[in-house]
């Protein structure tokens, strides 16, 4: 890209180093970027989290915290945003650069209406009437496709859903047209199919504004979908720049290799259920119904509505399902954790509906939990050990921690980390590392049942692809059977004997994971399938094809 | 992982470290103030020149309304006791009442709070609703109820010290109430406690081991915030004549209401120094109570700006190693 002039560059950044002043010290979090971004083009910056991705294209807009001091030049379409004051700043942001954000619901002000708000970005930089600025943003809405823009713009956003809203917040970074848009993870709080729609609606902005994006994401079936051009950043670093076909390829740096190797894809291997599935059941459900109540007057929620299903001993489950489909309240029925309206749920022979928690504690030991996030499911103010030796001291296999300790790091080990990890808190630890930890305390009691809900999202990829296998070989070596609940149908094709696809609180398809991923009957599974976006190039072309078709 | 030096862990020691420029400059003072009324109270017998009642030495009564003089360094008061010493010996008193009134009022509130937060329901509704009604009530006025109810008119030094204390008590324990009511709420819906519930723990386990050291986190702060208020309101009720008798114990309050006539007829020494005293005694702990609170939350701590010196941009262009942040491929 040599030859183009530096004219053409909508961005063009050139050895910048960033640092943040923290309480242990100055941290170096960018260390000698150079980068630029064309005119009509999508960059995308990979990298894991602490990479730097995040910090190197906020320096873009300015948008860095107090306590951090940028050094070099970054040149927005002719002006040097680190050089420039505040004021100066300002004209910048909406009219140069504007930024979409990971989570639509929390970039949207609650208390005004959208068109308000779009209108606020015009008049912040441009003197325009009343009347002007709505027919603008009416306009800006219907070219995002909002459908009836006209009366949607009075609306305010929670009579939005997700999709919209981040479409909206499109239209407020495009009001202004600007040279380039900088987006942040813009897809990772959507589900799969709303995300297919929004990377189609960027990718319309680049061919026919000929807007220069930004994109930060760490998904690789994104940056195959929408990206033109890749660089990958490692601890700060840029370690290779390619465009896209080239660097799916051939990589050429080892941890761009190391990255690509992870991410899970899928390729639908046909897993033989393990011996003796068909014993005992470990779980039954039969028309389970699990409502929530609404408030004075409104009528309950229903989440989960008649479902049934059934786990065998060793059985590995996958329950795939988008946001509000009812998959995480039925492990937290199968855990105790909400109450059964109707139909019935045995859980290890226990009849779930109007069990008393009394009733249910002696069977707890049988039954594991990992959490999505594993972070905040350990007690920060305990060590590692304490919080694996839980389980045992609770069920009377030990009566204190430390005399506990020889089974735990048992445990520790059984799931790779090392015994002096014990004696560190749950904050010392990585997040791919707390999840182990997490897996060491579900298995302590060794249990017949584990529930994982969404084990793996709150990880990187290469840290998600570890965990997985590991769990694979523990599942494999304990014979436990596994309730897997994930948005993800590239993890449950790695893990599940087999799957059960819910949709709005009922089963759209249910079946051995190779039919259901395969071959899938139900049309609201296919459409899940093919919004899902491989990390291949050409490939994902040609899936994108199939989906406009489906659309 | 290096392992943090003791001293960065101890409380106050560790947040003195960390503060920078003007936020560092209140902690000092705060700390510097209440050295010193610590050091007063602890030190009274020694450092006092004559006892709180004393009213005669060796050359004979001290005499009413006394003026600064070489015997006297702060004069005598109306009832021909010696300011200075009462001054000291009022601060033993108003430690004492601190003391007690936080330690009865810290236990209970959080007691209270743990129970109401967690178990919820009935209990919950109860408790919240008599918080409020004591909230509702003039502290004072409570405060002056209560200490009648329980002194019944008579006041030696731990009758007194009692009355005060467990009339602030009275007032003070729905603020502990709520502060840990509100924590406990807030880490009740975390995904520890519902993992301690999924493993089987029983109830008290999970409040006594997983909630409430988890809640008290806010608890440092609101003590030395009370604390102060506990010796505004000594001093308020000493100075409404619901204090402790001169004769039990030396306190500001009182003094400061025996001093009102002196002020018009021009004495000034009785009245200023228990008032600077009380003064300066709530302002110390009151600042080093707004410090903490400043240090804890990250958003409102200052920091050093990042320096870059030669030797340091070095250092910091070195990637760190993996193995070193603990990371386990």
């Amino acid at each position: 890209m040599t030859s183009l002039s530096a004219a053409d560059r909508a961005v063009d950044i050139r050895g910048l180093d960033v640092t943040f002043a923290t309480d242990s010290g100055d941290v170096h979090a960018v260390r000698d970027v150079s980068l630029h971004v064309n005119r009509g083009e999508v960059l995308a910056i990979v990298g894991e989290s602490g990479s730097g991705k995040s910090v190197t294209a906020r320096s873009i807009l300015g948008l860095l915290p107090e306590t951090a001091t940028a050094e070099g030049a970054v040149v927005l379409d002719g002006v040097d945003v680190v050089a420039i004051g505040r004021e100066k700043l300002r004209e910048v942001r909406g009219t140069k650069a504007a930024m979409i954000f990971q989570e639509p619901s929390t970039a949207l002000n609650p208390v005004f209406t959208v068109g308000w708000q779009l209108a606020e970005g015009l008049r912040a930089h441009r003197r325009i009437s009343r009347k002007a600025a709505r027919a603008k943003a009416v306009e800006m809405l219907g070219r995002v496709g909002i459908p009836d823009p006209e009366t949607r713009v009075d609306h305010y956003p929670h009579q939005f859903s997700g999709g919209q809203k981040q479409r909206i917040v499109i239209a407020m970074a495009l009001a202004l047209e600007p040279t380039v848009i900088l987006a942040d993870e813009p897809t990772t709080a959507l589900d799969v199919t709303v995300q297919a729609e929004i990377l189609d609606l960027l990718r319309r902005l680049r061919d026919e504004f000929g807007t220069a994006i930004v994109l930060i994401t760490h998904n690789m079936g994104v940056v195959a979908d929408l990206a033109d051009r890749v660089a990958v950043m490692l601890d700060g670093e840029v370690v290779e720049t390619a465009p896209v076909a080239e660097l799916f390829a051939h990589p050429q740096h080892e941890y761009t290799r190391r990255l690509l190797a992870a991410v899970p894809r899928l390729e639908i291997v046909d897993r033989m259920p393990p011996a003796g599935v068909e014993g005992e059941a470990v779980v039954v459900a039969d028309r389970l119904t699990i409502e929530y109540p609404g408030r004075l007057g409104t009528p309950p929620f229903r989440a989960v509505d008649g479902v049934s299903f059934r786990i065998g001993p060793g059985e590995v489950l996958g329950l795939v399902g988008e946001s509000g489909s009812g998959k995480t309240t039925i492990g937290r029925a199968i855990a105790g954790l909400a109450p059964v309206s109707a139909g019935s749920l045995r859980v290890l022979g226990t009849e779930m509906n109007g069990v008393k928690e009394r009733q249910f504690r002696k069977f707890r030991k049988d039954l594991g939990f990992v959490f999505q996030d594993p972070a905040t499911s350990f007690n920060p103010l305990l060590t590692v050990a304490e919080c694996v030796a839980e389980p045992l001291i609770v069920h009377g296999e030990a009566r204190s921690a430390s005399d506990a300790r020889a089974k735990v790091d048992e445990l520790l080990e059984a799931v790779q980390l090392p015994k002096a990890f014990g004696d560190r808190f749950p904050h010392e630890l990585s997040g791919g590392q707390r999840q182990r930890a997490s897996l060491a305390r579900a298995l302590a009691l060794d249990p017949k049942l584990l529930i994982a809900d969404e084990p793996t999202s709150a990880l990187d990829v290469s840290v998600q692809a570890r965990v997985l296998e590991l769990f694979g070989e523990l599942q494999e070596r304990y014979g436990f059977a596994t309730l897997f609940i994930t948005h993800d149908l590239a993890v449950v094709d790695i893990l599940a004997h087999r799957v059960v696809v819910l949709h709005r609180g009922t089963i759209a398809e249910e079946g051995r994971t190779a039919d259901v991923l395969g071959a899938p009957t139900d049309p609201y599974t296919q459409r899940l399938i093919v919004s899902l976006p491989v990390p291949d190039p050409e490939l994902q072309a040609v899936r994108r094809a199939e989906w406009q078709r489906t659309r | 992982m290096a392992k943090t030096r003791f001293v960065d862990r101890l409380p106050v020691l560790h947040q003195l470290r960390q503060s920078v420029g003007l936020q560092r400059g209140m902690l000092v003072a705060g700390l510097v103030l209440t050295a010193l009324f610590l050091l007063c109270a602890i030190l009274a017998p020694w450092i006092a020149p004559y006892g709180f009642a004393q009213l005669s030495d060796a050359d004979g009564n001290f005499g009413a309304q006394q003026p600064p003089s070489a015997q006297h360094w702060l004069g005598t008061t109306v009832g021909g006791y010696d300011v200075l010493s009462r001054v000291i010996w009022g601060a033993q008193t108003a430690l004492y009442v601190v003391v007690v009134a936080v330690i009865l009022s810290v236990f209970l509130g959080i007691l209270l709070g743990l129970l109401s937060g967690y178990l919820g329901g009935w209990v919950d509704r109860v408790l919240v609703v008599v918080a409020d009604a004591i909230y509702a009530f003039p502290t004072l006025l409570l405060a002056i109820v209560v200490a009648i109810a329980i002194s019944g008119g008579q006041s030696g030094l731990w009758p007194g010290v009692f009355a005060a204390a467990i009339s602030i008590t009275v007032v003070f324990i729905p603020q502990y109430f709520r502060v840990v009511r509100a924590e406990v709420v807030r880490v009740k819906s975390e995904a520890f406690i519902e993992s301690a519930k999924v493993i089987g723990a029983s109830t008290g386990r999970i409040m006594f081991r997983h909630v409430l050291r988890n809640a008290t986190r806010t608890l440092p702060l609101v003590v030395t915030l009370n604390a102060s208020e506990a010796i505004s309101t000594l001093a308020a009720l000493g100075f409404l004549g619901f204090g402790i008798e001169p004769t039990a114990a030396a306190e500001w309050g009182y003094d400061l209401n025996k001093s009102i006539s002196d002020v018009a007829a021009g004495i000034w020494w009785t009245a200023i120094p228990p008032g600077v005293a009380i003064v300066l005694t709530v302002l110390g702990v009151t600042l080093i109570g707004e410090s903490l609170n400043d240090l804890a939350d990250p958003r409102l701590r200052a920091r050093r700006r990042a320096v870059r010196t030669p030797a340091e941009a070095v250092a910091a262009s070195q990637p760190t190693a993996r193995e070193e942040l603990g990371e386990v491929q």
